[in-house]
């Protein structure tokens, strides 16, 4: 090493001061750029294509965003101001008309005739043949979701004429018709699907993971995995009101505090889903607007699994919900976001809104009585587990959980379960004696979520509650109509019920929120926890 | 002669690298599959039901025995095919090309800027002990071992971003507004540069100051004291004095004499940091939203996405590999008696 060699090392210390000098804000262009949306999420997108295996959660937003269905949800403005899909409100998207058969047997749609994909070919009954055949036949989490509302087979979706398609039903049920709003019954084209299927992969799944083509409000203008996805507006659209912004940028940002850094600074238009910590302290500070509602049909849970001893006696589990500090665990795990789950004000359910109020409060003596009255009176020891994927608030709930059971004797040990983990140890093998749970159902039924969380077997009963009357009720009212006037009546025993067996014991509704500028409107919240970027546009001055 | 052994050296590094590479993979692979978790359950999503994970257990080939299993991977890589990632949907060796780059690049300019403030600071520190420079010295080496990485880069963030807003916005590679660079290294300084577009680089390099400084700030510590530490050690040697007594320059004791022995140590402390670096890399990643390779891996682990982990891990033994030869060859380039003794 000589003199020059040294040099050239000191050198490196100059261009990092030469550095210094490019450091200069981005935040002017940002907000002078009117045409483009930027938005901040969390999450990773792993593929365009909602259908195909392993597709996450987060990749729904592609579906929302840049695909059509037959059928939408329309918005509402709730009591707290906040704009809400609205679940009573079906439109048309695609289809122009829709009218069920007389007998009510089948459902007959028009497509709107000027519809067109984004190379320029129109949207016909036969892609929508195709699409549902695939939503209903590659298995998965889109089948099992088809399978809600009863669509299960490709015998029943039927080709009429180029612009009119049929839905043969296999039973009345008031979950068909919402069940084509959901993100899953998206329509592709066919003509593109067909070309690129092969043998081993008959739905072309493996095209449309990357090259998307519908017929949407945006189409797809740059996928980079790990860190970016833009769209541009499809200017021809025909599914609603065109969108305001011309481009989306949605960029991945794994740090929370670097996503609040940015919606605080004004460099993205809207922070997707922020922890309930900061929707309150963003809220105190004005920096940005929060926007959010309680999810619909959606419960943080603390669920007793009936396979193991205690709480095979009803009394333990309505002694462990007596013994739960909830408006601390509200406070502290849910910052107050959320919508109250205890404290309801007689075990007879007030009406049929679910989720309502359970008849439970904090009460150590009433909870000590009625441990005392069965064979565990002097306590006993269960591990309490959350998944770390929930540990925001799963992490504060299950600390103050643990302090309220130790009052009436309960140890518990806190244990913590991986993400890759939990789906398997609480939902598949159902494992857990004591855990927090948070099932929310897509459509917005109370049987809809009882299905899911009463029955034995069905996924997210994690507690194994397993009774006769309950499952009776359960299938009764799943297909029956609302307005039916047998299904009230139905209904609140199978609450009354929830209330006093109380297999799962809710904490609180949470809410989702976000954070927007303040020059920006039309943020929606809906059921699939996706934004809509369709409906978002700069606040008028 | 030096030369003649010099490539002998390559040759036998790179043989001796075959082996390990190979137990690399098996032990990967069976590490892997040893991690809790189903992926299959993972990635049927929610309320998938028993069937359709057995479905997609069949299809991720997850319901094959070991062996064979072991067998498929053996032959994919034999292929140089990595496999494809479940969770992101992409082919691992697609994912290793475009965020290896930017963990590289990150990692090599934080290298440089720490080097090229630790060394000058240590052989200054080592000259003048005591002086208000080896305290500065200390006080850096200090802090930069005892911050943790994330706290650094959110404390740069907030102060540098949120509060004086003269850091661009900490989303990435590059801002919104700048398209990247053609991909011909991968570095996006040097693909702006190459393809003649001092904007973009000017960018890109705006973009990497802060994940560098934050990075530099961590690798800055062990390097400073390696070099000062081993400055005084040879300064107190007696070559160095009987040099100085020789009536030698001070200059040309302290560069040609003291500073070259005392490279090898610090050539040494070099390659470990360079690994620690890339190992702190992941939270540095996570804060500024850098799309390296380390924020893949941990995604990958959480989500027991096998194909991921053994495409990082296999990737990651190449390199060292690779920078263990580096640094060999760097020691007979500094130490004349390394070549010849091999």
């Amino acid at each position: 090493m000589h003199r020059r060699a040294f040099l050239a090392g000191t050198g490196a210390v100059a261009l990092g001061a030469e550095v210094l000098p490019f450091l200069k804000s981005s935040a002017a262009w940002a907000k002078g750029a009117g045409d483009t949306l930027i938005v901040a999420v969390g999450t990773t997108i792993n593929s365009l294509d909602l259908h195909r295996v392993g597709t996450n959660r987060p990749s729904y937003q592609v579906t929302v965003n840049i695909y059509d269905r037959l059928l939408r949800f329309g918005t509402k403005v709730n009591a707290e101001g906040a704009i809400v899909y609205d679940y009573g409100k079906l439109e048309g998207e695609l289809a122009e008309s829709w009218e069920t058969a007389p007998d009510g047997m089948s459902v007959t749609f028009k497509l709107k005739k000027d519809a067109k994909f984004w190379d320029g070919t129109p949207v016909t009954a036969d892609d929508v043949k195709w699409s549902l055949d695939r939503a209903v036949s590659l298995g998965g989490f889109p089948a099992v979701q088809m399978k809600a509302g009863n669509l299960v087979k490709p015998e029943q979706f039927e080709v009429v004429d180029p612009h009119t398609f049929r839905i043969k039903l296999l039973r009345k049920s008031k979950l068909t018709l919402p069940d084509l709003a959901v993100p899953v019954p998206f329509i592709l084209s066919s003509k593109v699907g067909k070309a690129k299927a092969t043998e081993k992969d008959p739905w072309a799944t493996e095209h449309f993971h990357r090259n998307p083509m519908g017929s949407g409000a945006y189409k797809l203008e740059r996928w980079d995995p790990g860190q970016q996805i833009v769209y541009t507006r499809n200017d021809a659209w025909k599914g609603g009101a065109l969108p305001a912004f011309k481009r989306v940028v949605i960029r991945e940002i794994p740090a929370q505090a670097t996503r609040r850094a940015l919606i605080e600074r004004g460099d993205v238009h809207l922070s997707f889903e922020i922890p309930a910590k900061d929707a309150k302290e963003i809220k105190a500070k004005g920096t940005a607007e929060v926007v959010g509602a309680p999810i619909d049909n959606c419960l943080h849970v603390l669920c007793t699994n009936l396979t193991f001893e205690p709480f095979k006696d009803k009394r333990v589990r309505q002694a462990i919900a007596y013994a739960l500090p909830y408006e601390q665990i509200f406070e502290q795990a849910a910052y107050g976001r959320g919508a109250k789950m205890w404290g309801g004000k007689s075990a007879e359910p007030a009406g049929i809104a679910w989720p309502q109020p359970f008849p439970y409060t904090t009460d150590y003596d009433k909870a000590k009585d009625l441990l005392a009255q069965t064979a565990f009176k002097d306590g006993f020891e269960v591990p309490l587990s959350f998944d770390l994927g929930t540990a925001e608030w799963g992490e504060p709930a299950a600390l103050l959980i643990q302090e309220g059971l130790a009052k009436i004797g309960i140890k518990t040990t806190i244990d913590k379960i991986p993400g890759a983990n939990w789906r398997t140890v609480a939902l598949v093998q159902k494992k857990l004696p004591l855990h927090l749970e948070n099932f929310g159902g897509w459509l917005n039924t109370p049987c809809y979520y009882f299905f899911w969380a009463y029955v034995k077997g069905n996924l997210f009963n994690s507690s194994n509650y397993d009774d006769a009357e309950m499952k009776t009720l359960i299938d009764e009212t799943l297909h029956m109509a609302m307005d039916d006037p047998a299904y009230a009546p139905k209904l609140k025993r199978m609450i009354a019920k929830a209330f006093d067996d109380v297999p799962r014991i809710p904490l609180w509704q949470p809410y989702l929120d976000s954070a927007v500028r303040k020059d920006i409107a039309g943020y929606s919240s809906w059921f699939h926890r996706q934004p809509d970027m369709r409906l978002i546009k700069p606040k008028e001055a | 002669m030096a030369q003649a052994s010099r490539t002998g050296i390559i040759v036998k590094r790179a043989l001796q690298a075959l082996p390990v590479l190979a137990g690399i993979v098996v032990v990967t692979f069976l590490l892997t599959r040893a991690l809790p978790g189903d992926p299959a359950a993972y990635f049927a999503g929610p309320s998938a039901d028993a069937r359709s994970i057995a479905e997609i257990r069949k299809s991720l080939g997850l319901d094959r025995s070991l062996p064979e299993q072991l067998l498929i991977y053996v032959g994919q890589l034999a292929r140089g095919d990595l496999g494809q990632s479940i969770s992101t949907g992409q082919p691992v060796m697609d994912e290793l090309i475009r965020r290896l780059p930017a963990s590289l690049e990150l990692t090599l300019a934080a290298l440089a800027l720490s080097i090229g403030i630790a060394i000058p600071l240590g052989i200054l520190a080592a000259t003048h002990p005591d002086s208000w420079i080896d305290h500065l010295c200390r006080m850096l080496t200090t802090a930069g071992v005892s911050l943790p990485t994330f706290f650094t880069g959110l404390a740069l963030v907030y102060v540098f971003y949120y509060l004086l807003g003269v850091a661009p916005a900490p989303m990435g590679r590059l801002d919104i507004a700048v398209l990247s660079p053609p991909h011909i290294t991968g570095f996006y300084t040097i693909d702006a540069l190459l393809a003649g577009d001092p904007a973009t680089a000017r960018a890109a390099i705006a973009q990497l100051a802060l994940p560098a400084i934050t990075l530099a700030l961590f690798t800055l510590a062990p390097i400073a004291r390696m070099t000062r530490g081993a400055m005084l050690q040879v300064l107190s040697s007696e070559f160095v004095r009987t040099a100085r007594a020789a009536g030698l320059s001070g200059r040309t004791v302290l560069f040609t004499y003291a500073f070259r022995n005392a490279l090898l140590p610090v050539i040494t402390t070099l390659g470990m940091v360079f690994s620690f670096a890339l190992g702190a890399n992941v939270l540095v990643e996570k804060v500024f939203a850098w799309p390296g390779i380390g924020s893949y891996a941990i995604e990958a682990l959480v989500v027991s996405d096998y194909a991921a982990v053994q495409g990082f891990v296999l990737a990651m033994a190449i390199l060292f590999v690779l920078l263990n030869l580096v640094i060999d060859i760097a020691y007979t380039l500094i130490d004349p008696r390394v070549g010849k003794d091999a």
